[in-house]
Order: structure tokens, then sequence, then C-alpha cells
């Protein structure tokens, strides 16, 4: 028996979302991503003398609405505090951001892991402001950026309700899912716009008090939080099962080695000295712009999934795969608005559209009404399925629509009788010993007859009609050449 | 050349074209040079700069363009308040060298209006002190007595006033650094209401508590200096958006049937004699004007004290940590690691800086911000309280600015509670963010200036101008001036 099959793991998760503005939360500066160092800056964002933040209102309403789609109690005056510490790369010495009056407070985000609902509560959302970066050059030199600074994130702090890595994976992209679905951060985890700090503990199996926890830092990838908790429970769990105690303390993970270290102690945990930020007043929340996002939250990717499992009748499994990315749903939808049926459309977007994109969200070069369109030649019998595979595959580099491809490449099913009845009889004609050795009684030849006709037609024979009248000819019902 | 008693003389002068904006500068620059050695009132003399500026608005003037407001009017800032031409210190060694790359709100406006800036003005070292003997480079002299402070920290602005080196200045104000030094110079010196001017390019010091205002020789020529500073800025989230009112016309209306509010009690227990009885004198003056005295309570002073020394020195211990030597300013040690370069830079801060720093950090640690933060920010809302209840009985209360008038320099410079008391009677003010001006009224024994202070409900700077000009026509005290500095060859 493993360690683990006697304890469980209780793990919450910090949340940093990079929130998509324009501008920085307190300046006028861009928070484009990748430009040289230290080209958006200004005097409020490197902290110069004399200097004061403005409250970018796009980052309110963005942060407004997380917290509705997270079903948190909004607080109507959420009140800026100063973090303060001493960092290079923190240009004022204090860090602004939200401390014991948050934006929002009391959520649930329903998270889909195995097959499952599960309803993780979210004990807070607040505002505040990224750090520059330091960058330590090789001869001892030591680096900073500030076009990160003032780059407006919110944090959302889970409930320690989370059970697993896998839960805890799933948690993470279903915020990153739910932002979004909700146009208010890119939740690119590999340029920083999303990432995570998770705080685990063991208890025995049963039990309902707390044990020690730790912190794990610098998670920035789904794999790395399931890898790093993994480890981490591992690791708590041999101490645990050792005798030992675990030692609070905040651990950072390597990546490279799948471990996670000790990066410092609790001793040597900072005192923030927050209070209450005087430069900034309350942030408010009027009834009227609650009302106004509320009307206008678009539906979350787990109602969507829901909604695929209702009204399409899509297993839970397809719907969440299709849900994956927003814009794989979003394809899916404008297929089926074209007029595709649900499941096939589901089928051909799993298996011929994935197996083409490296990553879901890319665009696709086949249309969805080009695959509606696809589906629909198949369903009338116009093309057949096995054609239809390769008649995507040249949509997809052509990008035209399958009439186009099956017109230009002469691909549409043959449905004639009469010329169907020519290729049979042809075949007949040139396999009279198989011909016999079937209507002896060797009725697996049949498949023969098929791959033969199939041959000359280059596979555009109905292959239903095919079936039907090969029987008949073989048998010698059909029209014969004699 | 004739001397300009006021702000108003000089622009009808200039407008009548009688002499001209650069004529006016050099006036006033050349009283600087020959004379600033004694006081050392500016840090920075920016004579080309004031000069060109002067002969862009005579440019003005002659073709008869609108040039603003205070077109061609030398003036002179507090080196806290952010100058993209000249360099800004702060009185602090830490900021030797650091030019700014933008200007301050309030330096914005008074330029936009026409103003010529000469330079900027000794101040206790981020503005921590009431004596000016902080600040990091030379401390600032009371031109009525060159062994005594000028009061502080705006010490610079208000000496240089005193000793006419320009028609007006601007200082802050966070626990009396306007109107202290004001009252020891025996010029009129006004803190408008938190919020009703902008902090933007104003170095912090106590954010909550700090606010800009016009230092002058009278009432009239504050409130043009404070016409056009005063407003809403977009860049100061904590700018008050209501619109001004006609400051000029405030100056102008009658007094009769102004309740002023008296807390006696309060003031007499606290000031000398000499104070109490000039500020008695004042009252009774006003009374004769018309104005109807009311008794009124005050806020308990020791405890508004103790109040504000926890939260400005909270404030400042994190206003202050930018000063790292990572970005701007100074930068020592840096070969021996970032602990020792921030360690070793930091040590540039003067001592009076060192001991807020340490005293904030101390008020903010965990464990010790229930006691010290955020029971100071109770107190804070009841001293609020007690002043709202006292204005329903008056529209101002007047009060002594300080318990005395300017003492020697070294006096209290060992003894950092004494010096703390010197603020008794203007930091209630600042605590509940009310607008207050300090007017002179007399003189002690020894011939120092004495000071009245009148405070106001929030946005009421249009009553303590009514209050403070209506006083000045009854009284010379705001023409008298120092005669002990004049020296061969300068005309005034
Ligand atoms: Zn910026």
């Amino acid at each position: 028996m493993s360690a683990m099959d006697r304890y469980e793991a209780v793990i919450g998760l910090e949340v940093h979302v990079q929130l998509a503005t324009a501008t920085k939360i307190f300046c006028g500066c861009s928070t484009a991503f990748g430009a040289p160092a230290n080209s958006q800056i200004c005097p409020v964002c490197t902290g110069q003398p004399g200097v004061l933040p403005v409250l970018n209102g796009r980052v309110l309403r963005f942060a407004a609405m997380i917290a509705l789609a997270l079903r948190c109690e909004i607080r109507r005056r959420s009140i800026f505090a100063r973090k303060n510490y001493f960092y290079p790369d923190l240009p004022k010495g204090y860090q602004i951001s939200q401390y014991d009056r948050p934006l929002a407070e009391h959520g649930t985000v329903d998270v889909l892991c195995d097959e499952t609902m599960h309803a993780i509560g979210v004990t807070r959302i607040h505002l505040e402001e990224d750090a520059g970066k330091c960058i330590h050059a090789a001869g001892g030199d030591s680096f900073v950026d500030l076009n990160r600074a003032g780059v407006p994130l919110i944090e959302i702090v889970s409930e320690p309700e989370i059970r697993s890595p896998q839960q805890a994976a799933a948690y993470m992209r279903t915020i990153r899912d739910i932002v979004r679905a909700l146009n208010i951060s890119d939740g690119n985890m590999e340029q920083g716009s999303l990432r995570c700090d998770a705080n685990v503990s063991l208890r025995p199996r049963g039990e309902q008090g707390l044990g020690t926890k730790t912190e794990v830092k610098n998670l920035n990838s789904f794999r790395f939080v399931q890898k790093a908790l993994e480890y981490e429970i591992e690791r708590q769990a041999a101490i645990l099962a050792d005798g030992g105690q675990i030692v609070q303390q905040t651990r950072l993970f390597d990546a490279d080695r799948g471990v996670t270290r000790v990066m410092r102690e609790k001793e040597e945990a900072h005192d923030y000295r927050y209070f209450p930020e005087p430069d900034l007043p309350p942030a408010l929340v009027s009834e009227a712009l609650l009302g106004e996002l509320s009307a206008a939250l678009p539906e979350l990717p787990t109602a969507r999934i829901q909604r695929y499992v209702d009204q399409h009748q899509l297993s839970l499994l397809d719907a969440s795969e299709l849900n994956r990315e927003r814009e794989l749903a979003d394809y899916f939808e404008a297929a089926v608005a074209a007029g595709a049926q649900p499941k096939r459309a589901a089928n051909w977007i799993m298996v011929e559209l994935l197996s083409r994109l490296d990553d879901a969200r890319q665009p696709s070069n086949v249309s969805p009404q080009h695959l509606a369109g696809l589906l629909e030649l198949i369903a009338s019998g116009k093309v057949s399925g096995k054609l239809a595979k390769s008649i995507f595959a040249k949509m997809w580099e052509s990008g035209e629509s399958a009439e186009a491809v099956a017109e230009r490449e002469n691909l549409f099913q043959q449905s004639d009788e009469g010329s169907i009845a020519a290729e049979i009889a042809a075949v007949i004609a040139e396999n009279p010993k198989q011909v016999a050795d079937y209507r002896a009684g060797k009725e697996k030849l049949f498949g023969f007859f098929v791959g033969q006709v199939m041959k000359r037609t280059r596979g555009k024979a109905n292959p239903q009609l095919l079936n039907a009248l090969l029987k008949k000819q073989l048998i010698g019902e059909g029209p014969s050449l004699d | 050349m004739s001397v300009f008693d006021s702000i108003e003389q000089a622009r009808q002068a200039l407008d009548r074209h009688e002499i001209s904006a650069a004529e006016l500068t050099e006036h006033y620059l050349r009283r600087v040079q020959a004379l600033d050695s004694q006081l050392g009132c500016f840090l920075h003399l920016d004579r080309q700069g004031a000069l060109e500026q002067a002969e862009l608005i005579d440019r003005s003037l002659a073709a008869n363009r609108s040039a603003g407001r205070l077109a061609g009017i030398p003036l002179a800032l507090k080196d806290i308040l952010v100058t993209a031409d000249q360099p800004t210190t702060c009185g602090s060694k830490v900021l030797e060298g650091w030019r700014a790359s933008y200007d301050a709100t309030v330096v914005e406006r008074l330029r936009a209006s026409g103003a010529v800036v000469l330079g900027k003005l000794n101040m206790d070292e981020f503005a921590m002190g009431s004596s000016n003997e902080n600040s990091a480079y030379f401390p600032c002299k009371n031109p009525w007595d060159l062994r005594c402070v000028p009061g502080g920290s705006s010490g610079g602005s208000a000496a240089a006033v005193a000793a006419d080196f320009c028609l007006g200045t601007l200082g802050t104000d966070t626990g009396g650094s306007i109107r202290q030094p004001a009252s020891f110079c025996g010029v009129t010196g006004i803190k408008p209401t938190y919020g009703r001017v902008s902090r933007f390019g104003v170095i912090a010091f106590a954010s909550s508590l700090d606010q800009v205002g016009p230092l002058a020789r009278s009432v009239e020529d504050c409130a043009e200096l404070l016409a056009v500073i005063a407003g809403h800025d977009p860049q100061d989230a904590t700018t008050i958006e209501q619109p001004l009112e006609d400051y000029r016309q405030a100056c102008r209306q009658p007094i009769s049937g102004l309740r002023i509010g008296v807390p006696r009690e309060v003031f007499s227990a606290g000031a000398d004699p000499a104070v109490c009885d000039a500020v008695e004198r004042a009252l009774a003056e006003l009374e004769q004007a018309g104005a109807i005295l009311v008794e009124v309570g005050f806020p308990d002073m020791s405890r508004a004290v103790a109040t504000y020394y926890v939260i400005c020195t909270a404030e400042a211990s994190s206003n202050l940590a930018r000063y790292d030597g990572v970005r701007y300013g100074q930068r020592i040690g840096e070969d021996d690691g970032l602990l020792a370069m921030y360690q070793q830079t930091r040590r540039l801060l003067g001592a009076e800086v060192q001991r807020r720093i340490l005293l904030g950090t101390f008020a903010l640690s965990a464990g010790y911000y229930e006691a010290y933060y955020a029971k100071a920010q109770r107190v804070r809302t009841l001293i609020r309280r007690d002043f709202s209840d006292a204005f329903a009985a008056c529209d101002v209360i007047a009060t002594p600015t300080s318990p005395t008038a300017a003492f020697e320099l070294g006096e209290k410079i060992d003894d950092p509670l004494q010096m703390y008391l010197a603020d008794v009677f203007t930091i209630s003010a600042n605590l509940a963010g009310l607008p207050g001006i300090s007017l002179p009224c007399g003189f002690s024994a020894r011939g120092l200036p004495i000071g009245l202070q009148l405070l106001a409900k929030p946005l009421g700077e249009g009553e303590l101008l009514r209050c403070g000009a209506a006083y000045q026509r009854l009284t010379d005290w705001h023409r008298r001036r120092p005669e002990n500095l004049e020296s061969d060859g300068v005309s005034r």
C-alpha cells in the first residue's frame, strides 16, 4: 500500500491572470508583450518621485466580469493597499494591490474532472499591478526591465477544496477557459499571462483538520501544476509515513528536474506592512455597471459543454473536448449553424481538424461552412465517406469548398445505375473463375468484386448501389453481356 | 525701481508697459544674488531660464496678446515640486543631481498662466521638519532675525517672500509646513483643502496629508496664486472635481455676520502669552468689523500630535522606499551587492528622515499595525467629527498658527519632541483635510512675527480669504518688512 492511500491531499491555488487591457493599470503605457526592454515605461510605472497612480477603468470592468463569472459577491467599494517590500524590479518599493477589502469574495467555479463536475470555492479575487523583471547578465551585472511593471493582474484565490493534482490542473484550465471566454485575458501561459502558486497539505483520509502546508511557486503550465503537486504530495506523504513532520515553507518547482526545492522557510516570511493606498480612492462598482456586465456575460465553457450534451446529444467527453479551446467550440457551432449534423461535425473536427492543428486555437484552413458543405455531400450520397477524407485533405490545402474540390478532381460519387452496371459486367467478364467460385458458394469473394469495381471507378461508385447491383448480377439476375 | 507690494500692482505695471517682465525678473534676481548668501532661501537659481521666460512674456505683452493671469510675475517653488527644466532635490542628498522628466501639475499651471519661475527653494529634507534645519544642503534663516529659523518645512518659501525675493512662492503643508513658516516669517500662507490642489509631481512625504499651497505678501496675492494652481487634475485621483469658487471675489466679501469660532481654552493653555495677546487683539478687531465670536471646542491636541506622527511616518516609510539607488538619484555601493547598495544609498538620507522611516516601519509592522496605524486612523475619524461639530456653530475657527514666534537655530534640533510640538495648532487641519491660512497679526517683544491661523470647513477656502482679506484691510502687519537685510547697491 503506497503512502498516498493513507492520506488525502488538500490543495488551494492562487492564480494570477494578466488582464488584456491595451494600457497598464495605473498609467497609459502599452502592455504589449515582447517589446524591447524599457520601451513601454513612463514616470508613473517607473516610480519617479512625485508621480501618482490613476486606475484604468477597464481593469475594474474586466475584474468585475470574472468576479461575476465565478459567482462572487462583489464589493461596491474595494480598497487598494500597498504591499511593501524591497526588490529592484519593484519601482516604488511597494506593489499596489488589495488586501482586507478585495474586489470580490465567496465565489464558486465548476470544474470538470474525471467526467464529474466539482464545485470549487473561490475565496477572493483582487486587483494588483505586476512588477518588472530582473535580467542577470553573464559577468555579474544585473539589469531591470520595467515593461511589465504596472501591467494589470487579478489574483484568484481558491478555497482549499481541490483534492488531487488532476483536479488542480483542471481548475487552472477552467479558469483559463473562463477568462478567454470573457475575452479579458489571452490566458497565454508561455507569456506569463496566467501563473499559479499552489498550497498543499496532507491529512489522514477521513479527517477534517488541516495538516501543515507548503506553498509551491512558479507553476506556469497545466502540466507543471500537476507534476509539481504530484511530486510534492509524494514528498509529504513519505515524510508523514516515516513519522516525520512537514515544515511550513515556500518551495519552487524545478521543471527541468520535476522536483520542488526550498525557496524560503516560514521564519523568513515577509512582513509586507500592508496599509490602505492613500493615493487611490476606493474602486467603485456601481449597480448600473454590474447590471450591464451581467446582461452581457457570455456563456461560460462549462455551461457550453452541458448545452452540447443536452442540445446536440454529444457525449460529455466529446463536448468537453470541443470546449478545450474557445476557438474550437466556436468553429463547431459555426459548422452546426451552417447545417452540419452536430455529432458528425464533432467527429470530423476532433479527428480530421485537430490532427492538422498544432494548437486548437489556430484558425482552420477549412471554414466551418465548407465543413458543413462536405458533410452535406456525404449525407446526400454525392461523395462517399472514404473519398470525403481525401476531399477534406484537398480542401485543407486549397481552402476551397467541398463542391469545388469534388468537381475539379471529379470525385463525385457515381450513382448512375447504368454505368455502375456496365463496370460490374466488365469485372464479371474479366474474372470468370471467381464468378464461378462465387456462384458455387464462395461468398467471401463478394468483397473482391466490390474492390475491382471500385478500382475501375476510382472509388467513386456509390457503395449501396454497387452492393445491390453486384449481388443481382453475380447471381445472374442482372443484365448479362451474353 | 519701485517696490511692488502686490501681484496686482506688478500686474498693472506690466500691463501698462511701465516695466517689462525682464526688468522685473532682473530686479528680483539681483536681490537674490546680493542677499541670499545671508539667508539660504534658494537651492537652485535659474537666472537664464527665468530671463528667457520673461522675455517670451514681454513679446506677448508687447503684442497685447493675452499671456495669462500671472504673465511676467516672478515666483519661486519649494524644491519638493518636480520640474523638468531645473533640478529637484527635495532638500535631500539622495536626489542630488536628479532631473525629472516632467513638470508637476501646479508647475505646469503656473507656466501656462505666464509666471516666471526664478528657482527652487530650500526646505527640510523630504519636508520633514519645522525649522528648515533638516535641509541636507544648508539651513535657511529667518529674514527678521538671522539667528532664528524661518520655520519649516517650507522655510525657504516663507523666507523668500519675507525677503522680497519674488512676488510669491509655492510650499507644501503636511502638518503645518506652509502656515508655520508663514507665521515665523510674517507672510501669508494657505494650506488648501485636501484634494483641492493636485499632488501630481509633488514629491510625497505623507500622501494623505500633503497639500500644495501659496505663500505671498497678502491674502489677495495668495488668492491669485491659488486660483491658478487649484482644481481637479485627472492625474491625481484624490483631487476634488467640484469647480473652483471665485477667490478674488471672496476676498472682497464683507465679514459682518461671519461667525469666528474661538477655542480659547485650548490655545491659551498651549501658546506663549505674547502670541495669545496678538491673536486676541486680532479677534477683537475682527469683531469690531462685524464678525461674531463664538466659543467652540477643538480636537484634543496631544491626541492629534500622536495620531499625526503615526500616520505621517507610516506613509513616509512607504513613500521613501523608492530611493534605493536602482533607478535614479544617487547610488552608492553597487559593487558590493544589492543589499549593500540599498544600505549605503539609503544612508544618504538625513537623521530625521531615517528616524521617521523607522518609526513608520514599526507602526505598520505585523503585530503593531492595530495598536498604531489602525488606531491612529480611528482617532483621525474622531478628529474630523470634532471639527464638524465645531463648524456647526461657526464659519471659521481662529487659533495661533504656532505656539511661539520663531526660535533660534539649534534651539530644538536635538529635541525632536519639542520640535514636533511646534505643529500642535496646525496638524489637526491636515488630519481632517481642512483648509487653513496663516496671517501676520503682530510681533513678539523681540520683533519676530506672530501668526493668526484660521481654519474652515472642507472647500471653505472662500471663507478664509474673506476673513483674511478683511483683516488685512484693517491692519498693516502684512506690509511690514524686515529692515536688516539691505546691503549697499541693492534697491528694493
Ligand atoms: Zn507607464
